[in-house]
């Protein structure tokens, strides 16, 4: 996984609550057995109108998602953040995220920072009046800013510590986990014999 | 102090434990079906690894399956490609898999189950959300992503931060009529579908203890619909009744030390839950979506909602987009919307005792004209329970379709789906925007309702039904 300290690009307001999976990309798109490719079903179901945000030439080469409260809820799948960085998103930014995206864009690398409620509205705010901004998300310092001058946005994401450690020193979690092998294989020694088993010596 | 029964759990599969650090737990059962597992085995065979238990994993193929002409080849080649993808990998990491046409094969939340494989005191995870399901047998089951899924293959275990504890206590009985599906959509309606975000949610009380397994199962189905990371009941005689003399269920001396354990997995009398719910199924009433969220839900007797009452801003924004999604005027009784399809199946809904309801209610009526039914086993083994019973021949006098087993019309993967515009009356679990279809319109109903909305093409409760007149079949 790569690194990431702080990324600083074109702030999309998607001025919506409870994008679902199914929303970010349907299941249908769902048929590859590879990680990449998916970008063509990203909110397909709005793509093709119009008014909506990534069709508008100042908001297509976006980085950085600013979506409202229960982004991701729903399916498990991880399709929903590979769909977010085929398109080329390195962070969302949402005032509350699903349990299960939000751990998923963490083992992807994809950014996932909680804000409060107030700083997504003038985020969008912001976003609108100045179509193309750009959104500063450093990860270093846990801080999301826009703008600049005496309307500048600052304030704090939450995160938390472990996935931050692992965003920015770019580990892959199996390696970690391989390297308590041994405590593993003690567990097993110690589990109840009445388990089920899926296979069974013959 | 005393420990909740999820803590009992957890305490029981922590593998490693440090301050500042997830816990590294152990799973004692992976599920792995078609559509989340393949980028999960390309990335063991990247680095040289291997699946550490084959033993403690179980694949099989749903979601993107025809449910019918399935003993024929998938038709669709990139759904094909997919299939295929999982039998090399099975073949190649020997893994067991139930491949479409196994009489084993079925919804992975339905064949854990009815294996007996999913069991109180568990870990439970599948690449799926509604791995929440096998909750219902006093396991912590939930679902994981792709990532996820090859960090179990290669190590068995997961790093999890611990959940906060949440007690949903629903006392009192429910009436007549009234299913786990009305209970749990009353309470996703009562929370929003963040409600229960950081969780894990043990329900009790009176009406959950006097639910059966499958009810029990739909009610923890559901349990990541409101956010839950997941849902969990005790296990008691009705559980160990269920599970004993399935076909991987312990046997003599391992059933009694199994049965032993598993009676400790309770609540203890002075734990705490960092949260509580209280709900009274007395009260409750056949329960319907209206909205494209699951927590957009009001009672069948009810009307659509008005956006303008919603006191919240974003509440009201949601409700304004539903109801323009959904077509609906605000103000409609429920009763009057018309449906064009009506789904009966998924791991929700689609077990043996949901088909037994189904075909109780519809025997003896015709499914309305314009309206479509469709009947979808679970699992293979429910299918040929249905029609060792006759349901089959119910539903298809009745002018319904009947099915092979899969996730079919619940995520519109496969090739049953809604056509743009078309509206269903769906026992499934999301009435997502096109989740059931691009365009498609989705009502999340119980088993009852969705019987009794076939036969008269409007959402119905069986107390709307006419009397079948005597002597007729």
């Amino acid at each position: 996984m790569e690194k990431f300290s702080s990324h600083t690009g074109v702030g999309v307001p998607l001025r919506r609550s409870n994008v679902d999976t199914d929303q970010i990309i349907p299941a249908v798109y769902l048929k590859r057995v590879t990680r990449d490719g998916f970008e063509d079903g990203l909110f397909s179901a709005w793509r093709n109108d119009p008014g909506f945000v990534l069709n508008n030439e100042a908001y297509a080469q976006g980085s950085v998602l600013v979506a409202g409260p229960d982004f991701g809820t729903g399916s498990s799948r991880e399709h929903a953040v590979w769909a977010l960085q085929n398109y080329g998103f390195k962070a969302v930014i949402s005032p509350r995220f699903a349990d299960i995206f939000r751990g998923n864009s963490g083992k992807a690398g994809l950014l996932a920072a909680q804000v409060d409620e107030k700083v997504v509205q003038r985020l969008w705010d912001h976003l609108e009046e100045n179509p193309g901004a750009v959104v500063t998300v450093d990860l270093e310092s846990r801080t999301v800013r826009a703008g600049e001058g005496p309307d500048a946005i600052e304030d704090s994401f939450d995160i938390d510590d472990y996935t931050r450690w692992r965003l920015l020193e770019g580990l892959d979690d199996v390696g970690i986990t391989l390297s308590h092998a041994d405590d593993i294989s003690s567990y097993e020694e110690r589990r109840p014999s009445f388990k089920p088993a899926t296979i069974h010596a013959s | 102090m005393g420990r909740t029964l999820s803590e009992k759990v957890w305490d029981e599969h922590v593998v490693r434990s440090r301050a500042g650090e997830p816990d590294l737990l152990y799973i004692d059962l992976h599920l792995i079906h078609e559509v989340t597992s393949p980028q999960a085995f390309d990335g063991l065979r990247l680095a040289g690894r291997g699946v550490r238990r084959p033993d403690l994993t179980l694949a099989t193929e749903d979601h993107n399956v025809p449910t019918i002409d399935w003993d024929k080849p998938i038709a669709d080649p990139v759904s094909r490609t997919q299939v295929e993808t999982l039998r090399r990998n099975a073949e190649e990491f020997g893994v067991r898999l139930h491949p479409l046409g196994d009489v084993e094969q079925g919804i992975v939340h339905i064949i854990g189950p009815q294996l007996g494989l999913s069991q109180p005191g568990m870990t439970i995870v599948c690449g799926d959300s509604h791995t929440s399901t096998h909750g219902a047998f006093g396991a912590i089951a939930f679902g994981i992503g792709t990532s996820e899924v090859e960090h179990v293959l290669a190590t068995q275990t997961l790093m999890q931060a611990k959940p906060k504890t949440m007690a949903v206590t629903i006392n009192g009985s429910l009436p007549a009529g009234v299913t786990a599906k009305d209970m749990v959509l009353t309470l996703i309606a009562h929370t929003g579908t963040g409600g229960g975000q950081g969780y894990i949610v043990e329900y009790r009380g009176q009406a959950i203890e006097e639910l059966s397994m499958e009810g029990r199962m739909t009610v923890c189905n559901m349990s990541i619909e409101w956010g839950a990371k997941a849902g969990m009941i005790a296990p008691d005689q009705t559980t160990f009744d269920y599970i004993e003399g399935r076909p991987e269920a312990p046997k003599g001396a391992d059933w009694d030390a199994a049965v032993a354990h598993w009676k400790t997995l309770v609540t203890d009398a002075d734990a705490e839950f960092d949260e509580e719910i209280v709900l009274d199924a007395s009260e409750m009433t056949p329960f319907v979506t209206w909205g494209t969220n699951p927590g957009q839900g009001v009672p069948l007797g009810s009307t659509v909602p008005r956006p303008e009452d919603f006191e919240d801003d974003q509440d009201r924004v949601a409700a304004e987009k539903a109801l323009q999604y959904m077509a609906l005027e605000a103000g409609t009784p429920m009763r009057e919307v018309k449906v064009d399809t009506v789904f009966v199946g998924s791991c929700t809904n689609g077990r043996i005792e949901d088909l037994r309801l189904a075909a109780e209610i519809i025997q003896g009526y015709t499914v309305a004209a314009d309206t479509r039914l469709l009947v979808v086993p679970g699992s293979v083994r429910v299918r040929l329970q249905a029609e060792a019973e006759g349901l089959d021949t119910i539903f298809k006098d009745a002018g319904a379709e009947w099915r092979g087993a899969g996730c079919s019309m619940c995520l519109g993967m496969n090739p049953d789906t809604l056509a743009p515009g078309e509206r269903s009356a769906s026992t499934s679990n999301r009435n997502f925007e096109g989740r059931q279809g691009k365009g498609g319109r989705t009502h999340l109903v119980s088993v009852p309702v969705a019987a009794a909305t076939a036969v008269r093409g409007t959402l119905s409760s069986p107390a709307d039904l006419a009397p079948v007149a005597v002597g007729s079949n």
